[in-house]
Formats: structure tokens, C-alpha cells, sequence
């Protein structure tokens, strides 16, 4: 299936492409970081701005109901986006850090005890270990941890059996961010949930490379950012099970989330006002839902058809390279590559392609546990976009090769 | 040489560069020139800590000067750090706390120095001159 626009077309869409950094034009490699923008996101946040700015839910005036009225269409369209059975189980918050800690705050509140436990995997960004780390210290429970392969495949067997009596949440990621692999979450969240054990799933790197389809996954919680998928900064996305969200206290109390208030007691909102205390950044959401509209309408299925082939010309081509070790070779990937070439540190590298107009991550990447699983210090990530072309993975494969002659 | 004098020649040296390749290349070589690291020093209150890399630097007090040895796990920022104990080993603490180290910036290299960058290299000036403070406080005293 092919995208439903030329290459040419889709670049013109995202200006930053056509910059150059230090003389030479930008090669951004760096999208599992962040991505970049198209025009039509730009362009939405502009026009809002410019013609209906005014506050959600709090006025009786035109402007104020016509943004509120486009903040509810944006969370129909994440509804959509993520196939959520209902658009109250879409609930903003500002990215998929706050998503985590939101549940892991609220949900433990209210089901998380001492001695209980809390199933995560070793593939876990830091935002998906630390706050189950601080709900495990604040109710003295317990954090277990799947162990996964050197190819990065997650061990079910492990898994499990881990699963026991005591265990309250699985918080595992749909897609690892270092080692590009996509999980089984859907055998995952079957196997919790023959235990009656509810299951988060980080889509942060999940929700970018296809389609996702949560009520296929059959996950309770689905937590994303809008700024990696297209979409501004400062907005993000929990969905979650009506039944336990209705259950969850609230983790942040304000304006926007109560239906009575008296200094005796304050009654909650409902679903999703009762988690989105204050005034939330309804133009975030009405920008990332261009966003999703621009991957809709790219073709899901061929955007992610068009990376699967990047990342096997960049795979290719990196092996080539002498020395080369590419960490994450799981069968099912997305178009991620971290890799690390001879004893060349990732930091000299990663300053030798900037100067080559060539952006990739340098460091641990938010996941040092993942990296001590390695036993190495950090690597170099490239991180593929639809909108990345074919010379721009040569131009990293050869700002690669001459950076390992360099420091060889 | 002062060490203002030292800045100015550097500055020379790195003048007759036309790329950034070339100029990575003689950091990349003075990195490799820089002295091994004696392995027991490579001890954790002689490490300073950078997210992107890592730095060890150890001092010594002889004779009214200070001497800094000094090593990287990255080749580049070892190149660097090369240049600074050039520059700033063999002094006396007045000269290093008098100094304005301006050549990192005027050959190109400021980015390095950025809090953001987190590379060792900035904590390891700031480390370099309270090792300065402490060794004149210590000479004063005694
Ligand atoms: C897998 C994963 N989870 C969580 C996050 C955190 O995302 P954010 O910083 O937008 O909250 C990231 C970002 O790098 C990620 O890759």
C-alpha cells in the first residue's frame, strides 16, 4: 500500500526538513526523541490562536463553546486514533511521563498495598520504572522485573511466572525505545488478565509506526505523547477502562474536576473531567489531533511500510560496517537501530554526524537499566521517520563508517 | 609561556583548520597524545560524572604549582581535556583562579562547554579551580 502522497509532497509538509545545520542539510534521525512537525499542525495551533482562543468548558460565550466544542472533537479523534471503546475513556494530560505517574499515583492509591507487587519489564524507559519505584516506596511493595533475550524479546516463560496472588499491575512498553522491539502486549495483558490483573502499556514509541487498536490489545491503560506523533509539545494522552478510571481517585484536584465544591466535601466530575484538573492545553490537543488526522490520512499501514523499508536499508547498511553491533534484533521491530561500532565511544560519534548534519541520540537514552543489561555505557540511536529518505540513511551509514575510521 | 599567551597559541594552531573534520582529527590525536591515566587513580572521588561521558581528574601540589592529570572515556572529550591541562597544569593557584579560559570559545568548541551537554568538561573547569582554592588555602596556612 502505498502513502497517499509523493515523498516530495510529505517533506514540503514538514518545514524543519529543509534547514541546514552547520552548513549542510539537516538529516533528522532523532524522531524516536521527538518528531517533527507538518504544516498542518502548525498551521491549526496558528489559526486557533489567531480566531477562537478562549477557555474550555468555562463560558457561556460563542468563542468559548466553539473551542470547547473542537477540544471534545480532538478527544474523538484519539478515541479513533487508538480504537477506545469510549471518548471518555480518553483523558488529557501533558505527555506520556504525567500519563504514568497519573495512574500509577491514583491506581495505587486506591489497589496497591504493602507486600503487593508490581510487574514491569527491563526494557522500561525511566518513565515507566520510576514512578511504580515511588508508589513501591510509599506503600512498601514491591517492583519485579521481566528479564528479556540479548536479540531483545521479552521472556514470557519469566513472565509468567511471576504473575502471583500478590500481583497488582503489569506496566510494560509496547515498543522499547532503545531496542526498537514491539511486544506481545495482547498475550501479555491475556495472561494478566486470566489473573484478574489489570495491564498499563507505554505506547510512547508504540503509537507512531502503524496502527494501534487498544481494544484488540485489550490493555487498561494506553498512555502516549503528542509530541511523538507529529503533534506539539505539552500534551499527552491517558486511556483507560471506564470501570477502573470510575474506581481511581483523583491524583490532582482544581477547578474543571469537581460537580460541587463546599469546604464539607467536594463531589468529583465525571469521566474524563475528573482527571483533568485546571485548565488543560486544549490547543495541544486540538494540534495533535491534526496530527493524527495527517497520519490518517497519510495511510497508517503505508506509513509504516515505508519505515519497515528504511529501517531495513539502514540495518543493511550499517552491518557493512566493521565492527558493527546493533543492539535489538528482535523479529518484530520498528524503524529504530541503536548500535555502537568497535570501541568508539557513542558521544565522540554522535559529535563527529552533527558536524555531518546528522542528527541521532548519543547516551543511555533514558533507559540505563536496559543498558547495564549490556553491560556498555550507552550507544548511538537512529531513529526513522516516514518522512526520512533513502540518501538520508546512505548519508548515515557513511557519516557512520567515516566517523569509525576517524576515531578507529 | 603565560597562560594567556598558551590560549593565543592554541587558538593559532586551531586557525589553520578549514573543517570541522580537521579540527575533530587533532582533538582526536591530542586525545590519543595525552598521557595514560594512572589506573589508581581511576577511582570514584577522581570522577566527574556526565551523562554523555566521563571524566577523571586528579591533582597534585608541588613546589607552589599544581599538576593535573587527567582522562576521558571519549576520544573527543578527551581531546579536550588534553588542551586544558595544557593550558592549566604546571600553575600556581593565583594563575588559575586569575585566568578567563575565552579559547574554548573562540575555536569553536563552546558547545562543549554547555550546561546541556553534560560531558564532564564544565564541572571539570569548575573542579579544577576549587582544587586551585584549596591548595592556596592550604598553602596560606601553613
Ligand atoms: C518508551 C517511552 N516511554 C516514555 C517516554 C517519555 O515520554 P515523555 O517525555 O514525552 O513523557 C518516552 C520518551 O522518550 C519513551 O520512549
Amino acid at each position: 500500500m502505498p502513502l497517499s502522497r509523493s515523498i516530495e509532497a510529505i517533506r514540503a509538509d514538514f518545514p524543519i526538513l529543509a534547514i541546514t545545520v552547520h552548513g549542510k542539510p539537516l538529516v533528522y534521525l532523532d524522531n524516536g526523541a521527538t518528531t517533527q512537525k507538518p504544516l498542518q499542525v502548525i498551521q491549526t495551533m496558528d489559526e486557533l490562536y489567531r480566531t477562537a482562543n478562549a477557555n474550555v468548558h468555562r463560558g457561556v460565550h460563542c468563542l468559548s463553546d466553539m473551542v470547547s466544542e473542537r477540544y471534545e472533537a480532538a478527544r474523538e479523534t484519539v478515541r479513533a486514533f487508538i480504537n477506545a471503546p469510549r471518548r471518555e475513556e480518553v483523558i488529557f494530560t501533558a505527555n506520556t511521563t504525567a500519563s504514568i505517574n497519573a495512574v500509577a499515583f491514583s491506581f495505587g492509591e486506591r489497589f496497591v498495598g504493602e507486600g503487593d507487587e508490581i510487574i514491569i519489564s527491563g526494557m522500561e524507559h525511566h518513565a515507566n520504572i520510576v514512578p511504580w519505584q515511588m508508589l513501591c516506596e510509599r506503600k512498601g511493595s514491591k517492583l519485579k522485573v521481566i528479564p528479556f533475550s540479548d536479540e531483545g524479546v521479552l521472556d514470557l516463560e519469566a513472565y509468567r511466572n511471576m504473575i502471583s496472588g500478590r500481583t497488582r499491575i503489569v506496566a510494560v512498553t509496547h515498543v522499547s525505545n532503545v531496542l526498537g522491539t514491539v511486544n506481545p502486549v495482547k498475550e501479555i495483558v491475556a495472561e494478566a488478565h486470566r489473573h484478574g490483573i489489570p495491564v498499563l502499556v507505554d505506547g510512547a514509541q508504540g503509537v507512531q509506526h502503524g496502527t494501534v487498536d487498544v481494544t484488540d490489545i485489550g490493555c487498561d491503560f494506553y498512555v502516549f505523547s503528542g509530541h511523538k506523533v507529529y503533534g506539539p509539545n505539552g500534551i499527552g494522552v491517558l486511556y483507560g477502562r471506564t470501570e477502573l478510571l470510575n474506581e481511581m481517585p483523583p491524583y490532582q484536584g482544581g477547578g474543571d474536576m469537581v460537580a460541587n465544591v463546599t469546604f464539607e466535601k467536594t463531589t468529583y466530575n465525571e469521566l474524563p473531567f475528573k482527571f483533568e484538573a485546571g485548565t488543560t492545553n486544549f490547543t495541544g490537543a486540538i494540534g495533535m489531533a491534526a496530527a493524527l488526522d495527517y497520519l490518517t490520512g497519510l495511510g497508517r499501514e503505508a506509513v509504516a511500510e515505508r519505515e519497515q523499508a528504511l529501517l531495513a536499508q539502514a540495518t543493511a547498511g550499517l552491518s557493512t560496517i566493521d565492527g558493527m553491533r546493533i543492539y535489538g534484533t528482535a523479529p518484530h521491530k520498528v524503524s529504530v537501530v541503536s548500535f555502537l561500532t568497535g570501541k568508539i565511544h557513542q558521544y565522540d560519534a554522535g559529535m563527529i554526524l552533527d558536524k555531518m548534519g546528522i542528527a541521532v541520540r548519543t547516551g543511555t537514552h533514558c533507559a540505563q537499566p536496559l543498558m547495564e543489561r549490556y553491560g556498555i555505557s550507552g550507544n548511538i540511536r537512529a531513529s526513522i521517520a516516514f518522512y526520512n529518505t533513502e540518501e538520508e540513511i546512505e548519508a548515515l551509514v557513511n557519516g557512520v563508517r567515516k566517523a569509525t575510521e576517524m576515531l578507529g | 609561556m603565560t597562560i594567556d599567551e598558551l590560549q593565543d597559541q592554541i587558538i593559532e594552531e586551531f586557525a589553520q583548520f578549514g573543517d570541522w573534520m580537521e579540527r575533530y582529527e587533532y582533538l582526536i590525536e591530542m586525545g590519543r597524545e595525552l598521557p595514560p591515566f594512572e589506573e589508581t587513580h581511576r577511582r570514584p572521588d577522581f570522577l566527574i560524572e556526565g551523562c554523555q561521558s566521563r571524566v577523571w581528574l586528579y591533582p597534585s601540589f608541588n613546589d607552589g604549582v599544581i599538576t593535573f592529570e587527567a582522562d576521558s572515556d571519549a576520544l573527543i572529550t578527551r581531546g579536550i581535556v588534553a588542551l586544558l591541562v595544557r593550558v592549566l597544569s604546571g600553575r600556581t593557584p593565583d594563575e588559575i583562579l586569575g585566568t578567563d579560559l575565552w579559547f574554548i570559545d573562540r575555536i569553536g568548541l563552546k558547545e562543549n562547554l554547555s550546561p546541556t551537554r553534560s560531558n564532564g568538561l564544565l564541572a571539570m573547569i569548575k573542579q579544577m579551580r576549587l582544587y586551585a582554592l584549596a591548595y592556596k588555602s592550604k598553602a596560606e596556612q601553613s
